[in-house]
């Protein structure tokens, strides 16, 4: 009783931080949790007139029919295939670039490599999207003129069009947007390595190239490693707002995943939208999220001292 | 002086071993520069450029025909302007509102020895890993009647709660307890010590968060997708959507009708201005700004 009574005590000497809170709580509340609950369209067959609560439950007829439609299959593979072609060519980029920016001596170059190479990161989706457009035209894009400056005749090949191209222009427009950005985590861990270390390889006889690949990358690998963990646990995230600008009607084979496929059966087509069905589809892509992030953090908790929470 | 050549010497030997290393480093980093910095002055260079220097393909480095008719073009697009005005809007309230949030969770996170502490930690950190998703938003965003509203552009996502860890962090980090505990024997409440002490204390994490929300909203596109279908409150992200990647611009701009060839080219320089104008803000910005942006990534992999 007075431990429950002490408590009391504890939260009235501090109610203000309570009222701190308020708003930051109210809004998640409305804003992320009031949604959550709006789920449960998932398992009704939603009417517009009776509304979320009032809606009749279905159980799982709208996973068994996601499940059995024939873009199941297409967007979970292309979800996954883009992902993991990210997540294996993203990740050591900015780990070399770190180590090769860290090892040359010169201050002015450097800054200047690191003021050029953040910038992308600051550049919008959109015209991100629309560079590429314009530069990759194999009319009058840069792309185009190359073709001929080096004596190609007429037009190459429109890679926008292309398909099979989609996944790369993704993956690699990405690295060229955000390697640099990547790499401020590694060059804070590359500040922090002792100079002693250094020294005392130096005096050994090791040569820069030793010291970077034996003092240097070492001292990088748990920072690498939680960097990693983290990116397993985003597998079934795809960046769909790029996505969803670099769709083209001939892509579509390569390029729908589940989000963009989300947005279009329950937002897109106007008048013939699916609430019910879309929400089933992102429900079973958040719980797969929620279920890979917590299984990894589990693994980085066990080693190392980082973790999510 | 012998001793001296010596030593000068023996640095030009080390060097010597590794000079092979650092050239292949510079040459790296060099052509890394390049990749990312070629297409950012190629966008520059053919909106500065005329329109017969674009279409003939004459831009590969520097303008060529210095001229303005791209940027003419531009501000002729009567969306553009609606556009820059929205997001204007939408970026100075919109981070405004997200500041004051995240300021707020941050300290109540940062102090210690409260009730329910935990509790709450994991009330806010759930949302980071679940979310209701695209059409459970909608429809909540319908059932309040913000749909079609500036407000469907500043609420969704007004707090991040990656951006209040770092600011909780930065706190926690750089305003000692001591101070606190000081502060309330002289009397001094939670509002005060807050107003008074951590908010000018916190001056460098104010304008870290503010840059990163305010690009945020610069950039942001797809909540306008979803939430708007008037006209006049869409920012400039749609309207650039629209001219860069769905080829849907106001052609009666483009006075020149006679040759298709002409027409295009316009339609080119109009597009590389249009890149330029709305990321200039930003990129003018950012020069200035980047230790900012590179303190709060440093923060943010400082786990408290």
């Amino acid at each position: 009783m007075t431990k429950l009574r002490r408590y009391f005590r504890r939260m009235r000497q501090n109610w203000q931080v309570y009222v701190f809170l308020l708003i930051p709580l109210a809004y998640l509340i409305i804003f992320q949790y009031v949604p959550m609950a709006g789920i449960q369209i998932a398992f009704k067959k939603f009417n517009p007139v009776k509304g979320i609560w009032g809606s009749p439950w279905v159980g799982f007829t709208h996973f068994e029919k996601f499940f059995k439609s024939y873009y199941f299959e297409r967007v979970v593979t292309n979800t996954l295939r883009i992902s993991i072609y990210s997540l294996i060519a993203n990740f050591p980029i900015p780990i070399l670039f770190a180590l090769l920016l860290n090892s040359i001596p010169g201050t002015k170059f450097k800054k200047t490599v690191q003021t050029v190479t953040y910038m992308p990161h600051f550049i919008s989706t959109v015209v991100l999207v629309g560079m590429m457009n314009q530069m990759l035209s194999p009319t009058t894009g840069l792309y185009g003129m190359i073709y001929r400056v080096l004596g190609g005749e007429g037009f190459p090949e429109d890679i926008l069009a292309k398909a099979n191209s989609f996944t790369h222009l993704y993956v690699w427009s990405g690295i060229w947007q955000n390697f640099g950005w990547s790499s401020i985590i590694y060059m804070a861990a590359l500040a922090g390595v002792s100079p002693s270390l250094h020294e005392a390889a130096q005096i050994d006889g090791a040569n820069r190239l030793q010291r970077v690949i034996h003092v240097d990358f070492p001292c990088l690998l748990p920072t690498a490693t939680i960097m990693l963990i983290l990116r397993f646990g985003q597998i079934m995230n795809v960046g769909y707002e790029k996505v969803y600008l670099m769709q083209n009607t001939m892509n579509q084979r390569m390029s729908e995943v589940i989000s963009t496929y989300v947005y279009k059966i329950g937002l897109g087509a106007q008048g013939r939208s699916d609430y019910s069905l879309a929400t089933a589809v992102g429900l079973f892509n958040s719980v797969i999220n929620l279920v890979l992030i917590t299984v990894f953090n589990q693994v980085t908790k066990k080693l190392s001292d980082t973790s999510l929470w | 002086m012998p001793k001296r050549r010596k030593i000068k010497r023996n640095k030009v030997q080390i060097a010597k071993q590794d000079r092979i290393f650092y050239a292949i480093a510079f040459v790296v980093l060099l052509f890394l520069l390049v990749i990312t910095g070629y297409p950012i002055l190629y966008i520059l260079s053919s909106a500065f450029s005329s329109r017969q220097a674009v279409i003939s393909g004459r831009v590969f480095l520097f303008p060529v025909d210095f001229s303005l008719e791209g940027f003419e073009a531009v501000f002729e697009q009567k969306d553009v302007l609606i556009g820059y005005r929205n997001t204007i809007i939408y970026t100075v309230g919109g981070t405004l509102i997200n500041v004051v949030i995240t300021m707020l969770a941050a300290y109540a996170f940062s102090r210690k020895d409260w009730p329910m502490k935990n509790f709450m930690v994991m009330i806010f950190m759930f949302t980071m890993i679940f979310s209701g998703g695209m059409v459970p938003s909608y429809l909540l965003m319908r059932d309040l009647k913000l749909l079609n509203t500036p407000w469907a552009m500043l609420l969704p996502g007004a707090l991040s709660i990656y951006n209040m860890t770092i600011a909780r962090t930065f706190i926690q980090n750089n305003i000692p307890y001591e101070l606190f505990e000081a502060a309330r024997i002289d009397g001094c409440d939670d509002f005060r010590y807050f107003t008074h002490l951590v908010l000018p204390l916190s001056k460098a994490i104010l304008a870290v968060l503010s840059l990163y929300y305010a690009v945020g909203h610069w950039n942001a596109y797809f909540n306008a997708l979803i939430y708007l279908n008037n006209r006049n409150l869409y920012p400039l992200q749609v309207f650039l959507r629209e001219i860069l990647i769905l080829n849907e611009f106001d052609n009666e701009a483009i006075i020149d009708e006679e040759l298709m060839m002409v027409k295009q080219g316009m339609a080119d320089l109009l597009r590389y201005a249009l890149i330029v104008v709305s990321t200039a803000p930003i990129l003018c910005m950012y020069p200035f700004v980047q230790r900012y942006f590179v303190k709060g990534v440093m923060i943010g992999s400082v786990k408290g």
